[in-house]
């Protein structure tokens, strides 16, 4: 029986993470998937701005904190300068969808060999809680008070659905982690990112539908419970696209 | 000596990147510097480094700091537009303390302007090249051949004191042709060999890096803000550069930089034939400014003509420089014309009479 302990990757510090948030389980994942792949001398990881934005904090691997939604530039920069690591970025939905959606579309489809981690919750977190692009509609958020609108606010972008379309993705895939069984598959598909990525095979997306119980003014198990009832239908699980493109 | 060949500004500073240990290039295209990226499109993966188009000049700048975060050397380059939307990543390169090379083949602006050469962008490179305190070493070579060896210079000066390098050309000088010869350089710190900080995979050996322009506690950023004002300081002290001709006996001195100096220097030559007693003073470092060498030059002055390819945007470091002791005065074009040394020598002519 194997015994329940801190993966190496993950760096053993307090995180500034709310109750119930999902990101700790995601980072987690992450670090599980570096120390099984024997990886982490061999990783560089480009931290998003939002709520992950410390994240060059919580894992042992080399890091970079990127600006606002330009982490997939500057892992392609990374990545090119040094072909033969292993480099992820890690990214919320406004930081990926929003501000960054020009870098994230064209890192997919040059097939930049990285791996991306994404996180929907919906929200824009650390600001505390405004409309993302991930926003569904009739969602109240602090800039959408009357609920998301779409003759007004437009609809939300599906990203999986979105960059599955583009020649350059290896991997487009939506996971979640609101049980265990959901847990080892979102921890499957960010393992087959990175083997895509070891394989130079070209560019890897995993998006977890994440929550925020602080924005969604929920308690963690109630927002465990908005992902199932009102994320996943608008937001399907599953494989978008898989298959080397090189 | 190395053989001279004629060659284009634009793509004898590509070569000269090269030569100089750029591994890596980002660029998007625009006029009028885009023979550089057209030139590394060929040159680069012959020697094995790596050319990128990038999809805008914000992600272009933004590969820089991935690739200069990871210890290797790397370069982007843009003409005015295209510099404005990479501020963003030159303040967040020089947050981090990433070196790398940004190159300015500048036309008119502001807005989309114009194609022709300009040097309007001088309070931009020189004064507010991002958002925070910061500064980038600006170099203002006056020919092809400076051009060519102010990059290897720029690279070296970058890496030593982990800042971001601007040249800062213009359209003139990127467009025209002129002999051009390559020396060996010795390449210093291509890689990340020498860079202990670079994010470059730990590889079990030591403990992690971050690179990260990131402080919320203020005591925090401000140390790290003094810290690289205080090396701003060793950078003032051992690498402000200027070139002054004529000026020992002059009354009235010139002062311009870039292209727009050989033509005051014509007209300054122009001006000594005729008996006027006139000088110049080229910058060839613009941020450090070269204080103490126009001080310098200016001793025996009555008078001072600043010119430049813009409304006159070096007038007011000028005046700071000298403290206001000698009547500045300036002469300049503007939208993408270039000033004739005719039309200097006039002003200089002009000024003559006055102190």
């Amino acid at each position: 029986m194997p015994e329940f302990k801190r993966p190496h990757a993950l760096a053993d510090v307090t995180t500034h993470y709310c109750p119930g948030c999902t990101h700790g389980i995601v980072h987690r994942l992450v670090a599980e998937v570096i120390d099984e792949m024997g990886i982490e001398g061999e990783t560089i990881g480009v931290c998003p701005v939002g709520c992950s934005v410390m994240a060059y904090d919580y894992f042992e691997c080399d890091m970079l904190e990127a600006a606002h939604g330009r982490a997939p530039a500057v892992a392609t920069g990374v990545k090119r300068a040094n072909p033969d690591k292993f480099v992820f970025t890690y990214q919320g939905d406004g930081d990926l969808a929003a501000i960054g959606t020009a870098e994230i579309v064209h890192a997919a489809t040059r097939g930049e060999n990285i791996t991306v981690i994404f996180i929907n919750n919906t929200t824009y977190g650390m600001t505390g809680g405004q409309m993302a692009p991930t926003t569904l509609p009739g969602q109240v958020t602090q800039t959408t008070p009357y609920g998301r609108d779409t003759s007004n606010e437009g609809f939300p972008v599906k990203v999986c659905e979105m960059l599955s379309q583009l020649d350059g993705v290896a991997l487009a895939e939506r996971v979640t982690v609101i049980d265990p069984a959901n847990v080892r598959k979102a921890k499957a598909a960010i393992r087959k990112g990175f083997e895509f990525q070891k394989n130079k095979q070209g560019f890897s997306i995993i998006e977890v539908l994440s929550t925020c119980p602080t924005n969604w003014g929920k308690t963690p198990v109630e927002a465990l419970e908005r992902v199932k009832t009102e994320m996943i239908p608008y937001y399907p699980l599953g494989v978008y696209k898989e298959g080397a493109v090189r | 000596m190395a053989e001279k060949s004629l060659m284009k500004g634009n793509e004898a500073l590509a070569e000269a990147a090269i030569r100089a240990g750029c591994k890596c290039f980002f660029g998007y295209p625009i006029t009028p510097q885009t023979e550089i990226s057209a030139y590394l499109s060929k040159r680069m993966p012959k020697v094995g480094g790596v050319f990128l188009q990038a999809e805008s000049e914000v992600a272009a700048i933004n590969m820089v700091y991935g690739c200069a975060g990871s210890g290797i050397r790397c370069m982007t380059s843009s003409s005015s537009p295209g510099i404005s939307l990479k501020t963003e990543g030159i303040s967040y390169i020089a947050g981090a303390d990433l070196p790398c090379v940004i190159i300015n083949v500048q036309r008119g602006g502001p807005g989309l302007g114009g194609i022709q050469p300009s040097q309007a962008d001088y309070w931009q490179v020189t004064h507010a090249l991002g958002h925070g305190d910061f500064h980038a070493l600006v170099f203002a070579p006056a020919s092809v051949q400076e051009m060519v060896d102010t990059v290897t210079k720029a690279f070296d000066l970058a890496d030593e004191y982990r800042m971001p390098a601007v040249i800062l050309a213009d359209g003139l000088l990127g467009q025209m042709m002129e002999p051009v010869a390559f020396e060996d350089v010795e390449i210093k710190m291509s890689d990340a060999s020498n860079k202990p900080w670079a994010a470059s995979g730990h590889g079990g050996k030591r403990k992690h890096t971050i690179i990260n322009s990131l402080y919320l506690k203020p005591d925090e950023l401000e140390n790290t803000v003094r810290e690289r004002f205080a090396r701003y300081e060793d950078v003032k002290a051992k690498h402000t550069e200027a070139v002054c001709d004529y000026c020992d006996d002059a009354e009235t001195v010139v002062i311009a930089y870039g292209s727009t100096a050989r033509l005051a220097k014509s007209a300054v030559e122009a001006a000594r034939k005729e008996g006027i007693k006139a000088g110049i003073v080229r910058p060839v470092t613009l941020w450090p400014f070269p204080v103490n060498e126009i001080n310098e030059a200016c001793k025996n002055a009555k008078n001072v003509l600043v010119v430049e390819m813009s409304m006159g945007q070096m007038v007011e470091d000028v005046k700071l420089a000298l403290n206001c002791s000698k009547p500045v005065e300036f002469y300049g074009r503007t939208g993408g014309i270039i000033p004739k040394p005719a039309e200097i020598l006039a002003k200089i002519k002009e000024m003559g009479g006055k102190n």
